[in-house]
């Protein structure tokens, strides 16, 4: 049973706070993956996936069942809805800031609209701001990120990669 | 052939090319040669697989049999998997495995982007979500094809004959059955005959900028969509299935 008196912005306050697992510095509503909140008998979680083999799905729904239980809400439900599809451009402004401040290049806007072929992008250096980048490898550490350097400042980065 | 029985078998059929490509492709796992490839090859294998886990779920919710995703996965045998003989056929050298993906993910964008306008919401919604991931896919291996195709003598005479090779497996993904003509009529389906002028429109392009030359019009293989596999689909599945034949019902 819900504790009486929960509301539906606190269900979304507490969470804001849950980190993602592969980039820790974002939290699950900086991502844009929660997608809605119902507050009923029990608390519903709509939840998207970002890629559809994303080994952290599972854990993340697991840390919002968590979450949810440390607030003394027992009955949670994780609904997985696939509408809208995620894209990266549904990654929150503030959650572009904390990925440039954490070393991490944010995707451009308009993911959907790239071109099959002869794509060509400038990719600004998340350290000195630099549009003299290239890319190393169009994948990297985790499914979503790209690996750059920077032919400025001379650092490597990672550029989460835009879909 | 019901309109139920035809949704059905459909997304079987997208589920299992989705799973026998992630299988082939996971063979490769810590055997490429280059660090950059083998990322990019465990993070599509990881997408394809992931679109077949979102597959087998909704056969099983439509089958309403309890099925799971793992039953469809690990307890069917050669003759009830439905992918195209191209997705089975041995990975070969790299030439051969890009080859391979660029024929099969060509022909599987303009599937998934004609899906998301089905008339049943929940492939519409899949065909979305692995829409935008294999585009990513197509425009990396494309990249290879045309470096491969346009590069030194040896690799162009090497990937033309991974062409030639596999240019007979190609027929069987625009060769409506009952099944294709029913999800076509009865769901708005994806028209085999427009996707195919599409695709050879396409991929001619890839080739003409890669230097390769279309095969010409010959005999085709068939029989995957139906279960009538090529000899390698067995070994596929038998390693695949190992551990649930061995300890049934075994989780973690």
């Amino acid at each position: 049973m819900v504790a009486n008196g929960i509301s539906r912005e606190q269900v979304l306050g507490w969470l804001s706070g849950v980190p993602d697992p592969e980039i820790p510095v974002l939290t699950i509503a900086d991502l844009g993956i929660v997608r809605g909140v119902t507050v009923n008998e029990e608390v519903i979680v709509e939840l998207t996936p970002t890629y559809s083999g994303c080994p952290a799905t599972e854990m993340i729904e697991q840390s919002v069942i968590d979450t949810l239980h440390r607030h003394g809400v027992e009955g949670v439900s994780i609904k997985r809805v696939l509408t809208p599809p995620w894209t990266t451009d549904w990654i929150s402004d503030e959650g572009r800031d904390k990925l440039r401040k954490y070393g991490i290049a944010p995707p451009e806007q308009g993911a959907s609209k790239r071109e099959l072929l002869h794509s060509n992008r400038s990719i600004a250096c998340p350290r000195c701001d630099s549009l003299n980048t290239s890319v190393v490898s169009e994948f990297g550490s985790t499914a979503c990120k790209a690996s750059y350097k920077c032919s400025d400042c001379l650092e490597p980065f990672e550029y989460f990669k835009c879909i | 052939m019901k309109k139920e029985e035809a949704l059905l078998a459909y997304v079987l059929r997208l589920g299992d090319n989705a799973l026998i490509l992630a299988q082939r492709m996971v063979e490769l796992v810590a055997a490429y040669p280059e660090l950059e490839e083998e990322l990019a090859n465990a993070n599509f294998a990881l997408d394809y697989l992931g679109q077949a886990r979102m597959f087998y779920s909704y056969a099983g919710e439509l089958e309403g049999a309890g099925r799971s995703e793992d039953d469809f996965a690990f307890l069917r045998e050669e003759r009830e998997y439905r992918n195209f003989l191209l997705i089975e056929q041995p990975n070969g050298h790299f030439g051969d495995t890009i080859t391979k993906l660029v024929l099969f993910e060509s022909f599987y964008l303009l599937q998934l982007e004609a899906l998301t306008k089905f008339s049943d919401t929940r492939v519409a919604e899949i065909a979305a979500r692995a829409e935008k991931e294999i585009r990513y896919h197509l425009r990396h291996n494309a990249q290879w094809l045309i470096r491969l195709g346009d590069g030194t003598e040896k690799s162009h005479n090497r990937v033309q004959a991974s062409i030639d090779n596999l240019w007979r497996y190609t027929g069987e993904l625009f060769a409506a059955d009952e099944i294709d003509n029913a999800i076509q009529s009865e769901y708005d389906g994806p028209s085999l005959d427009s996707i195919q002028k599409t695709w050879r429109d396409n991929v001619a392009a890839i080739f003409a900028e890669a230097k390769l030359v279309l095969p010409e019009d010959q005999w085709m293989d068939s029989g995957g969509k139906q279960g009538r596999h090529s000899e390698h689909l067995g070994y596929i599945i038998a390693e695949m299935q190992y551990l649930q034949r061995t300890h049934p019902g075994a989780t973690w």
